[in-house]
């Protein structure tokens, strides 16, 4: 059994490519008014909560100021990212991912738990692990549990197209300033988490090796094999060479 | 060692993609992937939200202090500035095109249809909203009043602004144009429009961002077609620096 489905292989490249597009180019988008606020309006730079730097041309898609092209790209790639969070969480609550390894018991939340599972991964041997120790479970829950439909519904609470859809969504956020503030602070959020996700991963290549070719599960307690004649392994081996 | 090799192709991917980027800007193929993207959130939202979808309306107590003039503040034509020192008297708001019966109506006679008065949020492209009372008529009701052809399939707004020594204007679909809070409004919180916010006459199509509500309006024309009006963008913006033409993402 392979520790990666190929709807997640899937999923996590194609979303990995779509947030790097959606984030550099909603950096750009920020440059034309940088300014946060709170509440249903906002113009006024004395009114906002937050004064954000402007971000540099090497942070930005395109890499200069041009609004209407950093547009075309946001609204692009937020196609492939949209329909790709409806797509891994129905895969994941179909073939049981979400209940095998993003669900949580109490035990997982305390504090016993976390370093359990911190001195685990230091030691290097988490990389085959069966199950997703308490703080993976913790982390991954809240990414697709929390930021990932966060940035989804405050993005589509921007629109003032998609306003005339669900008018309560925008009330929900607590007025359109306020889900344009909570868009860019979840956007943080998930820069965050993809930063220290790459630091792990770069830890052990293999990782991301097997995003690639899926991997295997290492079984906790594999049964045996049920075929009439197993195979001997000496004879096995060299196939595999 | 494996981190050199990992570390320079992580280079290399990044190299690759800014040179990518600026390339793909340019190609026809995403050109026409981009407006895919634009046309596909149009007709998502307009499948879910209906053709009557509202945008929301907010009470007086909410609506924003001031109100923000952007884009166009003032309009340089001598016609304007002397029929805005006194009231405009001889303004004419025209509605052309592929109509039965073209019309040239006062500001007294535009004021003295149905009118319509709606307190709704701008969200002005750059990010920043405020909120606003405009009072107008439908322009439902206009079009229907000069009897527009059926194949008519989109609105222009010609405006008395130039900037960068373009004349303003936009344009929107027929579904906008019947819109029931699209609406030709003369007035901002109960007193007359000023001229930073598009005296006499501006553009409310509440779906979409700010760049389409057409400020200084002097004539509505019914068009089959936007292709030969500017540079074919539809719009002022789309024409000079490529905005979308369907603003309501």
């Amino acid at each position: 059994m392979t520790k990666h489905t190929l709807s997640t292989r899937l999923w996590h490249w194609v979303n990995a490519v779509a947030i790097i597009v959606l984030f550099m180019s909603g950096l750009n988008i920020s440059n034309a008014h940088r300014y946060l606020y709170w509440g249903d309006y906002g113009f006024d730079p004395k009114d906002a909560w937050l004064a954000v730097i402007r971000f540099p041309g090497w942070s930005t898609i395109p890499g200069h100021y041009n609004l209407a092209l950093a547009r075309d790209w946001h609204i692009t790639a937020a196609w492939p990212f949209g329909l790709g969070v409806l797509f891994i969480w129905a895969a994941m609550l179909l073939n049981g991912h979400f209940r095998r390894d993003l669900t949580t018991t109490p035990r997982d939340w305390t504090p016993g738990a976390v370093i359990a599972s911190l001195k685990a991964h230091s030691g290097g041997a988490d990389g085959a692990a069966h199950r997703y120790n308490p703080v993976q479970r913790i982390l991954y829950g809240m990414v697709f549990g929390v930021l990932l439909p966060l940035m989804l519904f405050t993005g589509l609470a921007i629109s003032p197209g998609f306003a005339g859809v669900a008018p309560w969504l925008v009330d929900v956020f607590g007025g359109r300033q306020s889900a344009r503030s909570l868009h860019f602070i979840t956007a943080f959020a998930i820069a965050g988490f993809f930063v220290i996700h790459i630091v792990l991963a770069l830890a052990d290549w293999r990782l991301i090796l097997e995003m690639f070719t899926g991997g295997r599960r290492a079984e906790a307690a594999a049964p045996p094999p049920a075929g009439p004649e197993p195979v001997p392994a000496e004879l096995e081996a060299p196939a595999h060479g | 060692m494996v981190d050199l090799p990992r570390r320079s192709l992580l280079a290399g991917i990044a190299a690759l993609g800014a040179s990518a980027c600026s390339k793909i800007n340019d190609s026809d193929t995403a050109k026409s992937l981009f407006k895919a993207a634009e046309d596909g959130h149009r007709a998502v939202h307009r499948a879910l939200a209906g053709k009557q979808g509202l945008a929301k309306e907010y009470t007086r107590a909410e609506r924003s202090p001031t109100f923000r003039g952007n884009g166009s503040v003032t309009v340089a034509d001598p016609f304007y500035q002397q029929q805005l020192a006194g009231g405009f008297p001889d303004w004419k708001l025209e509605v052309k095109g592929l109509v039965e019966k073209p019309l040239a109506l006062s500001l007294a006679e535009v004021r003295a249809l149905p009118q319509r008065t709606q307190i709704t949020r701008h969200d002005c492209v750059e990010g920043w909203s405020a909120i606003g009372e405009w009072t107008g008529p439908q322009l439902a009701h206009l079009l229907d009043a000069a009897k527009v052809r059926p194949e008519a399939k989109f609105i222009v707004f010609r405006c008395a602004d130039t900037l960068y020594g373009r004349d303003y204007y936009e344009s929107i679909d027929m579904v906008d144009a019947y819109h029931a809070q699209t609406i030709i409004a003369h007035s901002l919180n109960g007193e007359p429009l000023p001229e930073k916010n598009g005296a006499p006459l501006r553009m409310r199509i509440e779906r979409q961002l700010g760049y389409k509500q057409a400020k200084y309006v002097k004539a509505i024309e019914a068009v089959s077609s936007f292709d030969a009006i500017g540079q074919g963008g539809g719009g002022f913006w789309e024409d000079v620096a490529g905005y979308q033409w369907y603003a309501g993402v």
